[in-house]
């Protein structure tokens, strides 16, 4: 494997960059694998690196019916952050974090990990109760996050308006430092060619149409390339999990919307953090190349088309320039939209599921980028021993049987 | 020399008037009719920019919206600044001051320039491959260089002076385009009758005619400019017919809903101010015609970036529309005949011109022409490289072999100060794309066309591939009728017209000329710095997928959107892979369609129209009592009314004294009033609710939870039964519209039969609580009609009464566990009502207060607040409220409550707490754990939901949320306070009147 660097960078300039090796084969797919991984997203190669790396399982396909990184890994808004509520959220996010931290040097390759700061605003008392409530949830799980005043948070983002006279004055917000963004094509970039490496078949273009479930068990995969044998499952779909699942006859309990997003025209340096506001419902940063990278919530309707409606898209504008007013003159350069899985308490699923052998991560809803490096980690312990590992045993399909949730929608619980 | 390049006559600029601008400082002049690209170029100006990686200098290679090269900062001062804007796109106006971007010291002088030198180790996607090591180094130094190098122009820093606004419509047809065949397809639909808008991003319409000389063409035997002013004409005589110039459309979404920007007052050097400075068009069209045009492709040849090489359209079009000649000595090269135009209308103007034709036997008419008029025709020949360092002053040519490959050999210069480019033409299929259309590879036009079409729409002209004239004009009014005979209009019948134009041969693209020195680089997106090298390395590297490509190496992604770059990027990648270009695909173009405003897409929605403000009708009552306002919801509410020299915490103080010793009274307008009528009313609030709602008799109220199918609370509040078939329910304030939404979703989806109908009546009571031991006497006080004696009025009932002269719903109803009286009167009538109970009141001393004393005072009587006590993990059972839930009947969220976690005993319940520092009022949020410095990570109990300090007890007391506190009561534990902990002692969550003899009283 030709290790990335500054010198290998500076060996190949001499020859033209004419011999660069591939990041990754493209085999055609083997009659049979250990376990096969569907879906080439972030999470799914995830899955696969760690499996070969931690687990030595190296007789691994991951089947991807377009493009690596085309679902949402390539279309997020690339936030990383793990300042979530409750203490599985924080442990399995931090998990993530953790190993975003040292994820350009595991990978030899730059995800451009960029700690910036993502900042929460505050508008209300009831905005500051469940930032206070946040705060002092992930100091104690060990999670940074601090409180600041209005004046502080300013001192952070000196772009924000600390007007009184605003639809909604800023009164406060929460703070992670080790918040921030990464490059996301690069993580499904990196993770493919490491799992490439260590033995992984990455094939793409290669459509699942069927599991094959014999006597309650899972032990193949149709595919438009042939069928393929597999020991176990790992169904990584995102937006379309509830369609693989449907192959082995499981029901899940998600619904699919589109989640846009746009982006500006590339400027100099004007924003150095990201900001997020629950209650004006819009968030923000500037991307390395120099574009504004807006979101918002998910489209109202449930669909498997990636696009939305405008009025999405003005309504977070809107959003946007009532919080930052400088921006007005700026331009949207493009707008697209993925396909999110929520859950009914806004939590990823991750473990067994009711046919043996196939393992389910999906439900990641609006936030599933940042969480890439822990998903696939945990999943493919998962894989790898046919148990969760103890972060995402709380993630179980049967938490909505037996009622044991992990309600991340509580932080929009509505004020009285 | 001011305008040397500036032809004496010819072109649609008023020469009659100079106008004065500057660029990079310095002083220039143009006149009215031009762009800031052709007023630059009249004046000789061709380096303009740098390019985003490299800073190569660079100049136009367009005069459209296509640009990559020519972008500048508009300052116009006064928070008028517009990073990144195209100067083709720029009508000049008086005054106008643009900088280049992208640069360090001059734009001649380039520090950055640099970056070009070292090219060989920056090939796409280097950033990857590097700055790993050290770790730290990544935030700390690459990527703030990273930064700073990135990025064009510089984002406003001051507000935007300027207004936006929206316009919604619907139109029969909508007409994109005003082209040959987008004037003849509005007018065909007009001429029916049907409501037509036609919208063209140009000032004008005309589209390519008023780039045309017109030579050797007629039109109904006319040239095609009177044609043109025929055509001009006839728009101005169809009243249901709206021109939109200066008006792109920028996205094409589902149900042929389309949005338009159109620029108001962007050419003008003052802006009048009662005009905004764009308007988004909100277009919903039955049917919609496509007559977008097509944009020429660069040709990809080593260092065709320089300035000085252009399209061969710009040029034609600088010189027919803007009298400027872009060059003396000029080198066309193609593979289409198209450019031939520009060669003789060039060689018209005064240019010494000759062609480098790709095609070793180009037969066209055109090509004919140009031969007679004298031009040299280097035929099978094609440009391998180009000398120059701000302008171009060289091209190199070789001979070609059949597949377009140069012959090794001998090498010409040609000397020359421009140089102009046809690779063939890309329909512009931007739209149609968006609309869902697929595309289709057509081999014979080397394009992509319009294929099967998703929604109500049809292309007409140069977008589908039609290149002549002859066929814009005849698509164009077959499209206009059926678009408005589809649209339930009668055809008018009208005749084709008669066109005369010379043939055209057969186009033969090459996609890339390579040429045969190491090391030479052909820029494929000019903008974005992407060179045919770059793609051949994505390739290698094992980007095969055409969205990888674009992804690696940021082909098409600039700020022109890849509008000269995708599609020969895409054939140069289907080369490298040898696999045909269908296969490669083509990436998905998603709107805008050009860059569009911000502050357009938000138009007016700003400040106090962002989100409604919602006042109560006591809104300028409780002002004048002097209140301090708090945001909840979308409402503004009364949060306390300080006395002069009081702060929060003693006006709160003094405001719950008066509730439990006097009366206190409350504006609870806010709380969310939905009206039920029907005969299945009980029925249905038996399902909502908790509680049985049958046996309620009239005029008698009953507090209750509403749960999710999930089993957790969702809302609460008291509803009350006004008639045998009619409720009044309240709501919380900031739950009223959800709520009344999940019972319409259920009434709608679910309970069809259920005869139940919703109105929402927030907006028309305003509400007034009277809340404290003198409550009844001050209501007696006002009472004109009714009885609301304890006889009569017990608590939990409901009177319609009159106070005060007003007719009022009178509700015996408690929040803070006093006596309590909610009277409803007719919103008009609030402040009034307000008003005289007010006066009424003052010898009982009563004392307006707001939503946080009644936060206090309820929290003592341990009354939850959904949304504060509750978080949507909350059950009934949790909050101790199992006595609102029945045993018997069904109701939404019954069967989740019996799941195995909801009866686990170390579910969180809600407590009460007592600091043992009677001072210390513990932070709402804060975290309860079992010791006083726990070891991260910390394990956590529960959470304090409320707290306050309590005038009553004299002493600060919290609510909280506690794993198996019931079971707690009496332990001490620590809450989360500041850096450290908190001891706190847990008690049961009522503090005040347990048995509650006084909210009987």
């Amino acid at each position: 494997m030709t290790r990335f660097s500054i010198f290998s960078l500076a060996r190949n300039a001499l020859s033209g960059h004419a011999n660069w090796p591939a990041y990754w084969r493209s085999p055609e797919p083997k009659r049979g694998y250990d376990v096969v991984i569907i879906g080439g997203g972030g999470h799914g190669l995830a899955t696969a690196y760690y499996l070969a790396k931690v687990h030595k399982v190296t007789n691994v396909a991951v089947l991807e019916r377009g493009w690596l990184g085309g679902g949402n890994t390539g279309r997020n808004t690339t936030i990383c952050r793990s300042n979530y509520l409750y203490d599985e959220s924080a442990a399995l996010y931090d998990h993530a974090m953790q190993l975003w931290e040292g994820l350009s040097a595991e990978l030899n390759y730059n995800v451009m990990f960029s700690q910036r700061g993502v900042l929460m605003l505050a508008h209300n008392t009831h905005d500051l109760q469940i930032a206070r409530r946040t705060v002092h949830a992930n100091r104690l799980n060990g999670v940074d996050n601090e409180l600041l005043t209005a004046e502080e948070a300013k001192a952070f983002c000196p772009q924000l308006n600390l007007s009184k006279d605003i639809r909604y004055p800023v009164m406060g917000a929460a703070l992670q430092r080790r918040g921030g963004t990464a490059r996301h094509d690069a993580v499904a970039w990196g993770y493919a060619r490491g799992a490439d490496r260590l033995g992984v078949d990455i094939i793409q273009n290669c459509e699942v149409t069927g599991i094959r479930v014999e006597g309650g068990r899972a032990v193949g995969v149709e595919t438009s390339r042939g069928y393929i044998a597999a020991g176990r499952i790992g169904c990584v779909a995102a937006g379309h999990s509830s369609v693989v699942a449907g192959m082995a006859g499981i029901e899940l309990p998600l619904e699919s919307f589109p989640l846009q997003a746009l982006v500006s025209e590339p400027v100099k340096p004007a924003f150095p953090c990201v900001v997020m506001s629950n209650t004006i419902h819009a968030y923000i940063s500037q991307s390395d190349k120099g574009e504004l990278v807006i979101g918002a919530g998910t489209d109202q309707y449930i669909s498997y088309a990636q696009r939305g409606g405008m009025q999405i898209i003005e309504h977070t504008l809107e959003a946007i320039l009532e919080l930052f007013p400088i921006f007005s003159r700026m331009r949207m350069l493009r707008s697209w939209a993925g396909i999110v899985d929520v859950t009914p308490d806004r939590s990823p699923i991750i473990g067994r599921t009711p046919v043996d052998n196939f393992f389910i991560n999906c439900g990641w809803g609006t936030g599933g980028f940042k969480a890439t490096p822990g998903s696939g980690h945990v999943f493919a312990h998962t894989l790898a021993h046919g148990e969760p590992h103890p972060i995402n045993a709380p993630f179980t399909l049967d938490r909505f049987v037996n009622g044991r949730l992990i309600d991340e929608a509580a932080a929009a619980a509505v004020a009285h | 020399m001011s305008q040397k390049a500036r032809i004496a006559q010819g072109g649609r600029i008023d020469r009659s008037r100079t106008i004065r601008f500057t660029f990079d400082g310095k002083r220039y002049e143009g006149h009215p009719g031009d762009t800031l690209a052709s007023a630059l170029l009249a004046n000789g100006v061709h380096l303009v920019g740098r390019s985003f990686k490299y800073h190569r200098p660079r100049g136009f290679l367009s005069a459209g919206s296509e640009e990559p090269n020519g972008l500048v900062q508009l300052e116009m001062g006064g928070g008028r600044t517009d990073p990144n804007f195209k100067a083709t796109q720029i009508e000049l106006f008086d005054g106008l001051v643009a900088e280049s971007q992208n640069r360090k010291g001059s734009l001649r002088y380039d520090r950055n320039a640099v970056n070009d030198r070292l090219a060989h180790f920056l090939p796409a996607g280097f950033y990857y491959k590097t700055f790993k090591w050290p770790a730290a180094f990544w935030t700390k130094v690459y990527e703030p260089r990273i930064r700073a190098a990135a990025g064009l122009g510089k984002a406003p820093t001051a507000p935007d002076p300027d207004r936006y606004l929206h316009r919604h419509v619907w139109t029969d047809v909508l007409v994109v385009g005003a082209g040959p065949a987008g004037l003849a397809a509005a007018l065909a639909a007009a001429r029916t009758g049907a409501r037509v808008i036609l919208c063209d991003e140009q000032p004008e319409v005309g589209g390519s005619l008023l780039s045309e000389s017109g030579r050797g063409i007629t039109v109904d035997e006319v040239a095609p400019d009177a044609w043109l002013e025929r055509a001009k004409a006839e728009l101005g005589q169809h009243p249901e017919l709206t021109v939109l110039t200066r008006t792109t459309c920028f996205g094409y979404y589902d149900h042929n809903y389309l949005g338009l920007l159109e620029k108001v007052t962007d050419h003008l050097a003052d802006p009048p101010p009662d005009l905004p400075r764009q308007r988004l068009w909100r277009v919903r069209a039955k049917q919609v015609v496509l007559a977008t045009g097509a944009i020429e492709r660069p040709l990809v040849f080593p260092d065709n970036d320089r300035p000085g090489i252009m399209l061969a359209s710009a040029a034609r079009t600088y010189l027919n529309r803007f009298g400027v000649l872009v060059g003396r000595e000029v080198v066309v090269c193609t593979s289409d005949d198209s450019a031939y135009d520009a060669a003789l209308d060039l060689q018209g103007a005064g240019a010494k011109v000759t062609v480098v034709d790709q095609r070793h036997t180009p037969i066209g008419e055109r090509v004919v022409h140009a031969q007679t008029a004298g031009i040299t025709i280097l035929r099978g020949q094609g440009p391998v490289g180009s000398q120059g360092r701000f302008r171009v002053a060289q091209l190199h040519v070789q001979a070609l072999d059949e597949a377009g490959r140069p012959i090794m050999g001998r090498v010409q210069a040609l000397s020359c100060d421009a140089v102009l480019m046809c690779g063939g033409w890309n329909p512009t299929v931007h739209l149609f794309s968006q609309s869902r259309g697929k595309l289709r590879w057509d081999e014979g036009l080397a394009a992509f066309v319009p294929g099967e079409g998703m929604q109500e729409e049809r292309s007409a002209g140069a977008c589908r591939g039609s290149w002549t004239l002859a066929e814009a004009l005849v698509e164009g009014l077959a499209a206009g009728t059926e678009a408005a005979v589809a649209a339930g209009f009668e055809a008018h019948p009208t005749p084709a017209p008669a066109v005369r134009e010379p043939v055209l041969g057969p186009h033969q693209p090459v996609w890339l000329l390579e040429g045969d020195r190491a090391g030479q680089r052909a820029w494929v997106d000019f903008q974005n710095d992407v060179t045919a090298k770059d793609l051949k390395l994505a390739n290698r590297e094992g980007f095969r997928s055409i969205e990888h490509v674009k992804r690696y190496t940021t082909n098409g992604m600039a700020t022109d959107q890849g509008k000269t770059s995708n599609v020969t990027g895409l054939a140069i990648v289907a080369e490298n892979l040898s696999r045909p270009i269908p296969e490669i695909g083509t990436t998905t173009f998603r709107p805008p369609y050009t860059p569009t405003t911000f502050g357009a897409f938000a138009g007016p929605s700003r400040g106090d129209l962002f989100d409604p403000v919602r006042r109560t009708p006591m809104h300028g009552w409780a002002e004048r009592q002097g209140a301090v306002f708090e945001d909840v919801g979308l409402w503004k509410r009364a949060w306390y009314f300080p006395k002069p020299g009081e702060d929060m915490h003693a006006a709160v103080e003094r405001e719950c004294r008066a509730v439990r010793n006097a009366v206190g009274m409350f504006d609870a307008t806010t709380l969310g009033k939905i009206d039920i009528q029907g005969k299945d009313g009980a029925e249905f609030l038996n399902r909502i609710y908790t509680n049985a709602w049958s046996k309620l008799g009239i005029g008698k109220c009953r507090y209750g939870l509403m749960l999710r199918e999930d089993g957790m609370v969702f809302d609460d509040g008291v509803t009350t039964r006004i008639g045998e078939q009619h409720f009044h329910m309240t709501t919380t304030t900031g739950g009223a519209a959800g709520v009344l939404a999940w019972l319409e979703s259920w009434l709608q989806t679910e309970w069809p039969e259920l005869q139940v109908y919703l109105t929402s009546v927030t907006e028309q009571w305003a509400v007034i609580a009277l809340q404290g031991p003198k409550a009844r006497d001050v209501l007696q006080a006002v009472l004109t009609r009714g009885d609301i004696s304890k006889e009569a009025l017990p608590h939990l009932s409901m009177t319609e009464a009159e106070v005060a002269g007003i007719p009022a719903r009178i509700f015996r109803i408690s929040f803070t566990g006093e006596l309590g009286f909610e009277v409803n009167v007719p919103a008009s009538y609030g402040e009034i009502v307000t008003d005289a109970l007010h006066r009424a009141g003052q010898p009982f001393g009563i004392t307006p207060y707001g939503t946080e004393a009644m936060h206090v005072l309820r929290a003592e009587k341990g009354y939850i607040i959904v949304g504060q006590e509750t978080d949507g993990t909350v059950t009934p059972q949790d909050l101790g409220m199992d006595w609102a839930v029945s045993k018997q009947k069904d109701f939404l969220g019954k069967r989740s409550l019996s799941r195995p976690d909801m009866l686990s005993p170390d579910r969180k319940q809600l407590v009460g707490l007592l600091p043992v520092d009677p001072k210390l009022v513990p932070g709402e949020g804060a975290q309860i754990v079992e010791s006083p410095k726990p070891k991260l990570p910390a394990k956590m109990i529960g959470h304090v939901t409320s707290s306050y300090h309590s005038a009553s007890l004299g002493r600060s007391f919290a609510l909280a949320l506690l794993s198996g506190g019931r079971a707690r009561h009496g332990q001490r534990l620590w809450v989360s306070h500041g850096d450290g902990t908190a001891e706190v002692e847990v008690t049961a969550p009522v503090f005040i009147d347990p048995e509650g003899a006084r909210l009987h009283g």
